[in-house]
């Protein structure tokens, strides 16, 4: 018998986590990773909820987000090859430019 | 009522009519048409005048008459002011004088201006002025008055710039404006007073307020009575305000004969004639009248020995008898000084048209020195012009006689101020008459000293008598003059008795008429006195004049600048005027504010602009780091603002379980 | 045993988080986070959604964590480099994270006492009610989310194409 508050403190930790992840790394890829950690925190939360007061729903939005979270993937991941191929750099700090 | 119509509001709106025609369309329109718009309309009013003041005169209209000719002007709360125009025995005398002085003047500047460009212009803004002046006269409140006092301020102003390509003329005209504008401050101030302690502007009104309070003395109605004062020395040009009239001669002659002599500046003494009911009260503004008007004539009068422009010597005589006229109210004797001012109306305006055609007949010179024997020349000007001397000079049958002998009687009967003024009129009748008759032998008698003189047509003009159209106005004021003072002073001051007051009377004082006879005889023999003066220096070329002037030169210097009171105004009053203005409007106005807003307006835009440009760096980390608190203040506004009261009770808080 | 598992996989996914956060070379950060991953599904298996435990490990951690895994050794940087880019991420970004970290929490903890329990004989939410819902009152979303995926496909592979083909 584990508290629902739990999962749900544990979701936020992950979310912050994620959030600080995003604010100091430096290499692209692994602010992407963040971004993902943080959708997997708040995936966790939905599913408590839907355990929570029996809403199917709850589990069939982490179906969906699940599924963006894959298309955003790919697609982010195929914008950081092209901004490797034409920057050489994959440095947080050095992209700042808007022109390619 | 069935009383018969007396057109009151055509009186004004004739020559209204006159001066939109002239204003608008005279300059397309032949010199004749203009000729004709501009005598018909005032001759009209001067009709209806003649009408109305006839009715009066064979008493079958009851005076005075009130009418309303527009609804209501100003309606706040208990405040009620309308255009009401009316007719008593003082306007319909005004009235007279304006209309009737006017339209003579008017057929003399047909004549005088003809070879003038804005020929339409002047006979535009004369009839403006009408249109104002007869406003003045026939208000019945206040307020409509002070409409018709500035609007005469406006035609003194256009009328003496006239010829605007010279300076002295435009100079002139501000100059003249100013100074009246310092006037009306005064006068306002008044108004405001009044409007504070009486509620309403009517002269009915406060006049019958007055009289249901009869021990009402002193205290506001001193100051109301010395706000009063100060505008009517702005308008008469009296002690200090008087500057502008000379500066004013700048104008046409005939604007000097009708504005600065037979009409607007007798509109100040006209207004203490109609508030004598406040006047009455305050025997200290009395006082202050009577003493302003002394100290002005015997000033002015001193000036005027030693002009030598001929109208100069008009100008500061004028002065001197508006002074006259100030004394004779300084002392409640209205109808002495409206009779007076009837008087100097004939007589002054024939002075100014005289001295117009003489300046007409010589081309154009105004300077004394090179006139003389113009006596063969031009007869007709100079007969009528001796009659204007005769007259202002006092001397028996003549119209002056009678109003100033009795300005000085009734100041004699009036007491220990009464007296010592008494004896500075006296000595200014003397001046009066020894610098009239100056001009008169200066101009008329003695060698031509006029030099070969060129008109406008670029050839050689001998001195000509002037076209009859200046000479017929000159003879008829001629005649008025020599006739004008037989209405005999008692006459005329029971006809004024309902209107100002009854007068001193003679009669009732110890001593009855026997000291009328004996005081004029005094007046008489000072005035005779003046005339064989000046017939000692000037009548035949000596060195008697000249030899008197180098013997005194300080005293001669101090007359001839005119006591540099200009200068002493310019230093004290113009130029820390002129340096505060520049200091106010163009380096705190121009410089600071506008200047200085502009550059705070762009300076903060910019300063805005280098903050924010910061914000946009590209760094994608300081991006996030805005987009972390961002999603921080929703969260909390979400928590605490929006569902802060729910007090985390989830159950109810989630909408739809 | 509820409590235990519960424990271990919550220590196995904050120590995963951690050791994304703290390692240097993109490819250990990936490995964490596919721990992270993996210990989620567990956790959700916990929490009776036996569908959504096989979803994340087959979609995350299979599929997604590796195309991650693919473009860190495509790309093959190596280590971060030590860059100084902005003061005010760390100014401005730290007091955010503990904002939101802090009024979640304190959420949460007070609403302690409303939210229930979880315990392992709590019902498994099968794949036919899930199903059920999926397809029939949310097909539409359903058939968007399959568009929304050929659209990134398209999108992904225009994108990383190599500059130069016709």
């Amino acid at each position: 018998m584990i508290p629902s508050s739990w999962y749900l403190i544990l979701s936020a930790l992950l979310f912050a986590m994620g959030v600080v992840g995003f604010l100091i790394k430096r290499n692209l890829i692994t602010v992407f990773m963040s971004i993902e950690l943080m959708l997997n925190a708040v995936n966790l939360s939905f599913v408590t909820f839907a355990h929570e007061w029996h809403a199917v729903k709850g589990q069939i939005f982490v179906f969906f987000v699940m599924v963006v979270a894959a298309a955003e993937a790919a697609v982010g991941l195929a914008i950081i090859i092209a901004i490797f191929r034409s920057r050489a750099t994959l440095n947080v700090d050095q992209i700042d430019l808007m022109k390619l | 009522m069935n009383e018969p119509a007396l057109f009151l509001p055509l009186i004004p709106l004739l020559p209204f009519l006159g001066f939109l025609l002239n204003g608008l369309l005279g300059r397309r329109l032949p010199k004749a048409l203009v000729s004709t718009i501009a005598l018909a309309f005032p001759l009209a009013s001067f009709l209806i005048v003649a009408r109305d003041a006839f009715m009066i005169l064979s008493g079958s209209l009851a005076v005075p008459i009130a009418e309303q000719s527009a609804p209501d002007w100003i309606t706040a709360g208990a405040l009620h002011i309308s255009f009401t125009f009316g007719l008593d025995q003082l306007t319909a005398v005004m009235l007279l004088i304006i209309t009737g002085v006017g339209f003579l003047i008017h057929i003399y500047s047909v004549g005088y201006m003809a070879h003038e460009e804005g020929y339409w212009r002047f006979f535009a803004y004369l009839n403006l002025f009408l249109f104002f002046m007869t406003i003045l006269v026939l208000a019945q409140n206040v307020l409509l008055m002070f409409v018709g006092w500035e609007g005469v301020g406006l035609a003194s102003y256009l009328l003496i710039g006239f010829y605007f390509n010279r300076d002295s003329a435009a100079v002139a005209g501000r100059k003249a404006f100013v100074v009246n504008r310092i006037g009306d401050f005064g006068f306002l101030i008044g108004i405001f007073l009044l409007l504070a302690h009486f509620g309403t502007l009517s002269f009915a009104e406060i006049s019958k307020s007055i009289a249901a309070q009869p021990a009402l003395q002193g205290g506001y109605i001193t100051a109301i009575a010395l706000c009063l004062l100060v505008g009517a020395c702005g308008k008469s040009a009296q002690i200090p305000l008087y500057i502008w009239l000379p500066d004013a001669m700048e104008g046409p002659t005939p604007v000097s004969a009708l504005i600065h002599a037979a009409t607007m500046v007798t509109a100040g003494v006209y207004m203490i004639a109609r508030t004598h009911f406040i006047f009455d009260r305050s025997p200290f503004a009395l006082g202050a009248v009577a003493i302003i008007g002394a100290a002005t004539t015997l000033f002015a009068a001193t000036i005027a020995l030693v002009q030598t422009d001929i109208k100069r010597v008009l100008a500061y005589s004028t002065i001197s008898q508006l002074g006259y006229m100030f004394l004779g109210c300084g002392v409640a004797a209205y109808s002495a000084a409206v009779f007076h001012l009837m008087t100097h109306a004939f007589f002054k305006a024939l002075l100014f048209l005289a001295a117009g055609s003489v300046i007409h007949g010589l081309s154009g010179e105004q300077d004394m020195r090179k006139m003389g024997g113009l006596r063969k020349k031009m007869p007709i000007t100079f007969w009528t012009m001796t009659a204007g001397v005769i007259a202002i000079a006092g001397i028996f049958p003549f119209a002056g006689f009678f109003s100033k002998d009795q300005i000085l009687y009734d100041d004699f009967e009036h007491g220990l101020l009464g007296h010592s003024i008494y004896f500075v009129g006296l000595l200014t009748a003397g001046l009066t008459s020894f610098y009239m008759f100056r001009l008169w032998y200066l101009t008329f008698f003695g060698e031509s000293r006029a030099e070969a003189s060129h008109d406008d047509h670029g050839h050689m003009h001998e001195p000509h008598e002037s076209p009859w159209v200046m000479l017929a106005p000159l003879v008829i004021l001629a005649i008025l003059s020599l006739i004008g003072g037989w209405i005999g002073t008692e006459r005329f001051d029971n006809f004024l008795a309902p209107a100002v007051g009854a007068a001193i009377d003679p009669a009732t004082q110890p001593g009855g008429k026997t000291f009328d006879l004996d005081l004029s005889l005094v007046a008489l023999a000072v005035s005779l006195l003046g005339w064989f003066i000046a017939h000692l220096f000037y009548f035949r070329k000596n060195e008697r004049a000249a030899k008197l002037a180098a013997s005194a030169p300080g005293v001669y210097s101090l007359l001839i600048n005119k006591f540099w009171i200009d200068e002493i105004y310019n230093a004290l009053f113009v130029q820390p005027a002129l340096f505060i203005s520049r200091y106010l409007l163009g380096w705190i106005g121009e410089t600071v504010i506008i200047r200085g807003s502009a550059w705070l307006l762009a300076g903060i835009t910019g300063l805005f602009g280098e903050l924010f440009r910061r914000w946009q760096s590209g760094n994608l980390r300081s991006y996030s780091a805005w987009l972390a608190a961002g999603a921080a203040a929703l969260l909390i506004l979400a928590a605490v603002v929006l569902f802060g009261h729910y007090n985390f009770d989830f159950a109810i808080a989630w909408a739809g379980r | 045993m509820h409590l235990a598992l519960f424990l271990i996989f919550a220590i196995f996914c904050l120590g995963g988080a951690i050791n994304l956060l703290l390692q240097t070379h993109p490819i250990n950060s990936a490995l964490s986070l596919i721990v992270v991953m993996s210990s989620l599904a567990v956790l959700y298996l916990l929490l009776g959604a036996e569908f959504l435990a096989i979803a994340q490990i087959i979609v995350y951690a299979g599929a997604v964590m590796v195309l991650f895994t693919f473009v860190v050794m495509l790309l093959n940087v190596g280590e971060e480099e030590k860059t100084h880019g902005s003061k005010i991420a760390k100014a401005v970004g730290f007091p955010a994270v503990a904002v939101i970290l802090g009024v979640i929490a304190t959420i949460i903890l007070q609403a302690q006492k409303q939210l229930g329990h979880v315990s392992l004989s709590d019902g498994i939410t099968t794949t036919q009610e899930l199903s059920r819902v999926l397809f029939h009152d949310l097909l539409l979303p359903f058939e968007l989310t399959s568009v929304l995926i050929l659209v990134a496909i398209l999108g992904a592979v225009a994108l990383a194409r190599k500059e130069g083909h016709s």
